[in-house]
């Protein structure tokens, strides 16, 4: 039994959903109550689709538990199929479906409907919703995918898209593009965008593109093995990641990796001098694990910062995280307890979070500015613009959105100059977000938030420490957004000399003692 | 006594289009998301699955994401295996739990699918864990499983539960039943106040309340139609329901005040007084949304079973037309008054079947439909302007001061649809 507030992942068969919501002609027969209806909503809500997921749901209930369920299952199906006339069928069963046994896949086997029917096994109380897609999708491929004659031009496959994706829509419409513009065409994009009958052709492309390993290396692994193609290891996030694509898809290709590249800002952008400000800004990275690699490589090597801690949510790439942290010099955090994550960003307090939604919300209530790289994402991260992660303008939509939550360069200096003038003051924000900016909450407060339970206790006794109000005031002065590291540090500096009081010194000295 | 009777035969005895196929409502569980910020000290604690902490992350979005007084205890591969660790575990949990909340004075162990279905004993270990932690926090149980509850009878489930804790007493006393924002309830005791009613309590409470109690005595009105098994189980302590349309719009509000002071022995003039401002107030802001609303016909998917009190709101306030009033459960001896206010026409509908009912609402195109949120999106793409249901039990729409409020909810939609010049495909 593990106690759980929010969840990075939603169970197994919500993965299931993402990859039959992506395709087209493909029906998933759920065996569940009628309350795991409620996954709907991530796709009509937050993902803004125009129709419903293509799932039917059996929505047995209490009173049909025993004899019952199998025929509401059968039923179930017989008329999916009937109302949808999809191409092929998967089935399976939800957590609660799963305990009470009733096999879907060999009921479904047993009904001779006229089209491909797919049994997925996903167990419930073991995996996760990335698992889940991954499985889904690779049972699909499996039962449809044939060898053979390859395309007459050089072609690929993009793998890995699904429903519900952080950013997958805009991704593919990048990446097929330089695929173009390498002179490889495209074969199949699959799941998000393709048919059980696009699946059944699939075997015609030259290699892979894998885009998402999280939700498409099974299947990958399972087309190499089968339709002898390779597939791509890099993930084009990031300037020098896209690049190590285009040198990976020529070499598979056989075709020249020169392509235009004047569409690529960020490195311009990094360059220039009013991002002298980024320079070694601490920044901690978590999210699913690839994109947390990519983060990485773009945060050291592309935008100049200092990546402070990482860890990734998905076990399934425990350990390659492990492997780069140790590269960067960090320890990895693997865990998808949001209480874990919390306790780390608090204690390594970093200028900035590169995370999920969790991290979002981590980052309010500790007041430090925070961007989205990763599933899970909410409504806002799913924009009406095109906004890709992937390739040259993904690059371009990275450096703006991890520069948007700080506080501009200029701006910066001006609120260390004056940041006595009573409109200038720090509690006026940075200036191209909307709303009332509010300081960063004090430590204490934060703690008391917190539910961890690592409330301090009433009286401290001989260890409390004090701040002199000259000291108080004088913290004060200091900008906001830098307010909650020069207290932590100056704090932790005089416990370091066992000091008992704060004065204006202790807070200069411990300035003078951690300054880089 | 009512101002407004009804013009023909009710909708009472129309009979009733009964479906048994795919539903698309949440489950009980849902219920813990207003319920835990209505109960202060209260912590709800699923037994379930993965997909039960999901559901609720889903449902509650991360609009309340600071410190929510829920969590879900998911059920392992290892916890499946043999019942007495799960029992163990949960111990182990609960005592984690409550020592980092000394603040949490009642919990609630909150069963699921799962549990129901590995049948783990959630009222023993309720009674087992009450002992344990007596006498700061009290531990009681119930279920809001999707195979025994649909989306608000996990209150009912919830509030039903408190029920045989309450104290018992011979004296006279008016107990209103259901959850209310804090600001809606104060809005009630005072108008009952106002007609010099005292002694009143209301349940849930915000907080822990030893004095709450039950008896022979005790009269209760409802403010929720969704409330069934309390009722019977207040009943089965011997208290006396009071039936009346329920408190939506201002009929209903009216209607429902009234047969309280009837019961009480309230004049009208006293009545009257302590009514005629907030009535006013409420006809005039419902007359604004009713511009809007007038003449347009509405089609209710079975979701908050809030559905019938609001098609007679709807009807007979604002002027709409209804044509299909689909709702998870008739509970007749809640919603009879309300029905029985529903001029004759609409069709009558428990339960679903979700893609036959999305058959009868695309040939009937009605001006509104009211739905959940898998639907909504799905049915404007195809041109259809919806409400999302669960807006009505996220919002403050009880009583007078609500009453425009209410209204404008559902012609807020409509006004939408009319500014938008570019249509809404997708
Ligand atoms: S329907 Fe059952 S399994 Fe699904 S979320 Fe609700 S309680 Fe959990
Ligand atoms: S913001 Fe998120 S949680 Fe709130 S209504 Fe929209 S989708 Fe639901």
């Amino acid at each position: 039994m593990k106690l759980t507030v929010w969840t990075y992942e939603g169970p197994p068969h919500v993965g299931a959903m993402r990859v039959a919501t992506g395709m087209t002609g493909l029906h998933y027969v759920l065996h569940a109550p009628q309350g795991d209806t409620y996954a709907d909503l991530l796709f009509t809500m937050i993902e803004r689709r125009n129709h419903r997921p293509p799932v039917t749901y059996t929505t047995f209930q209490a009173r049909d538990l025993g004899s019952d369920t199998a025929y509401l299952f059968k039923d179930a199906c017989r008329d999916a199929y009937e109302r949808f006339k999809p191409q092929a069928i998967i089935v399976g069963a939800s957590c609660t479906a799963e305990l009470i046994q009733d096999d879907p896949g060999g009921l479904a086997e047993s009904m001779g409907l006229p089209v491909p029917v797919i049994a997925l096994e996903l167990p419930s109380y073991q995996r996760k919703e990335n698992f889940g897609a991954d499985e889904t999708f690779f049972q699909v491929v499996r039962h449809l995918a044939k060898p053979m004659a390859r395309s007459e031009r050089v072609s690929c496959n993009i793998l890995g898209p699904t429903g519900l994706g952080f950013r997958h829509r805009d991704d593919i419409t990048e990446i097929t593009a330089l695929l173009y513009d390498l002179g490889v065409e495209v074969n199949v994009t699959a799941p998000m965008g393709s048919s059980p009958s696009d699946i059944a052709r699939m075997g015609a492309a030259h290699f892979n593109v894998l885009l998402y390993p999280e939700t498409g290396e099974a299947a990958a692994r399972w087309c190499e093995k089968n339709l002898g193609q390779p597939f791509t290891k890099t993930v084009p996030i990031g300037v020098g990641a896209t690049g190590d694509f285009i040198a990976e898809v020529a070499k598979l290709a056989g075709v020249s990796p020169a392509v235009d590249d004047s569409r690529l800002r960020l490195p311009w952008y990094a360059a220039s001098v009013d991002s002298t400000y980024l320079t070694g800004k601490r920044v901690f990275l978590f999210g699913d694990g690839t994109h947390v690699a990519a983060a990485a490589r773009i945060a050291r090597d592309e935008m100049g910062f200092t990546v402070c801690g990482m860890g990734c949510y998905n076990r399934e790439f425990a350990r390659p995280i492990r492997a780069l942290a140790k590269e960067y010099g960090v320890e990895a955090l693997i865990t998808d307890d949001y209480l874990e994550v919390e306790a780390a960003i608090e204690a390594l307090a970093p200028e900035m979070i590169l995370g999920t939604q969790m991290e979002r919300h981590i980052g309010k209530r500790l007041g430090i500015p925070c961007a989205v790289i990763s599933a899970p994402v909410h409504v806002q991260d799913f924009p009406a613009r095109y906004s890709p992660q992937m390739g040259f303008e993904g690059a371009n939509v990275i450096f703006d959105t991890w520069v948007h939550p700080l506080v501009m360069g200029l701006e910066e200096h001006l609120l260390h100059m004056f940041r006595d003038d009573f409109e200038f003051h720090d509690a006026a924000g940075a200036s191209h977000h909307g709303g009332k900016a509010t300081a960063a909450p004090e430590p204490d407060t934060i703690a008391d938030l917190s539910i961890s339970g690592k409330k301090k206790p009433e009286n401290q006794g001989a260890d409390v420490l004090v701040w002199l109000a000259d000291a108080e005031k004088e913290l004060k002065k200091i900008p906001f957004f830098v307010r909650g590291k020069a207290r932590r540090n100056t704090e932790a500096y005089a416990a370091l000399k066992g000091l008992q009081e704060v004065s204006v010194d202790t807070l200069y000295e411990a300035k003078a003692h951690y300054a880089r | 006594m009512n101002d407004h009777a009804p013009l023909g035969p009710g909708c009472r005895d129309t009979p009733v289009l009964k479906e048994r196929g795919q539903r698309e409502v949440f489950c009980g569980l849902t219920g813990i998301i207003w319920l835990h910020r209505k109960m202060q000290d209260a912590f709800f604690l699923v037994v379930g699955s993965r997909t039960c902490a999901h559901l609720l992350q889903s449902a509650a979005g991360v609009m309340i994401f600071a410190e929510p007084r829920f969590a879900t205890a998911i059920l392992e591969e290892k916890d499946l295996a043999g019942l007495a660790d799960a029992q163990d575990e949960l111990d182990r949990e609960v005592a984690r739990l409550l020592a980092r909340r000394p603040d949490i004075r009642q919990l609630f162990l909150v069963g699921s699918c799962p549990s129901e279905v590995i049948k783990l004993d959630l009222h023993r270990a309720a009674e087992r864990l009450s002992i344990k932690h007596a006498p700061h926090v009290r531990v009681l149980n119930y279920s809001g499983s999707g195979i025994e509850t649909t989306f608000t009878q996990g209150e009912d489930a919830c509030l039903a539960s408190m029920v045989p804790g309450l104290r018992d007493t011979d004296s006279r006393e008016l107990l209103l039943v259901g959850a209310l924002p804090d600001v809606v309830e104060d809005q009630m005791l005072g108008l009952l106040r106002d007609m010099g009613i005292d002694n009143i309590r209301c349940l849930p409470a915000r907080r822990t309340d030893d004095t709450l109690a039950c008896g022979p005595n005790t009269v209760f009105a409802l403010t929720q139609p969704f409330l069934g098994d309390t009722h019977a189980a207040l009943e089965r302590r011997g208290a006396r329901h009071l039936p009346a349309p329920f408190p939506f719009g201002e009929e209903g509000t009216t209607a429902w005040l009234r047969v309280i002071a009837d019961e009480f022995g309230v004049d009208r003039a006293t009545f009257d007084r302590a009514t005629q401002a907030p009535r006013a107030r409420a006809r005039k802001a419902i007359a604004a949304a009713t511009e809007t609303l007038n003449g347009k016909s509405i089609f209710f998917f079975p979701d908050s079973q809030l559905e019938i009190p609001l098609a007679r709101f709807l009807t007979r306030e604002c002027g709409m037309t209804a044509i299909e009033i689909g709702t998870p459960f008739l509970h007749k001896a809640l919603t009879g008054p309300d029905l029985d206010l529903i001029p004759a026409g609409p069709t009558i509908s428990e339960g679903q079947d979700v893609d036959l009912q999305l058959d009868r609402a695309r040939a009937a195109r009605p001006d509104l439909t009211v739905c959940g949120l898998g639907l909504a999106n799905p049915l404007e793409a195809e041109g259809l302007t919806t409400k999302w249901a669960i807006e009505l039990v996220f919002t403050p729409v009880h009583f007078y001061e609500q009453a425009g409020d209410l209204a404008a909810l559902f012609a807020r939609p409509l006004r939408r649809r009319a500014l938008l010049k570019h249509g809404a495909s997708a």
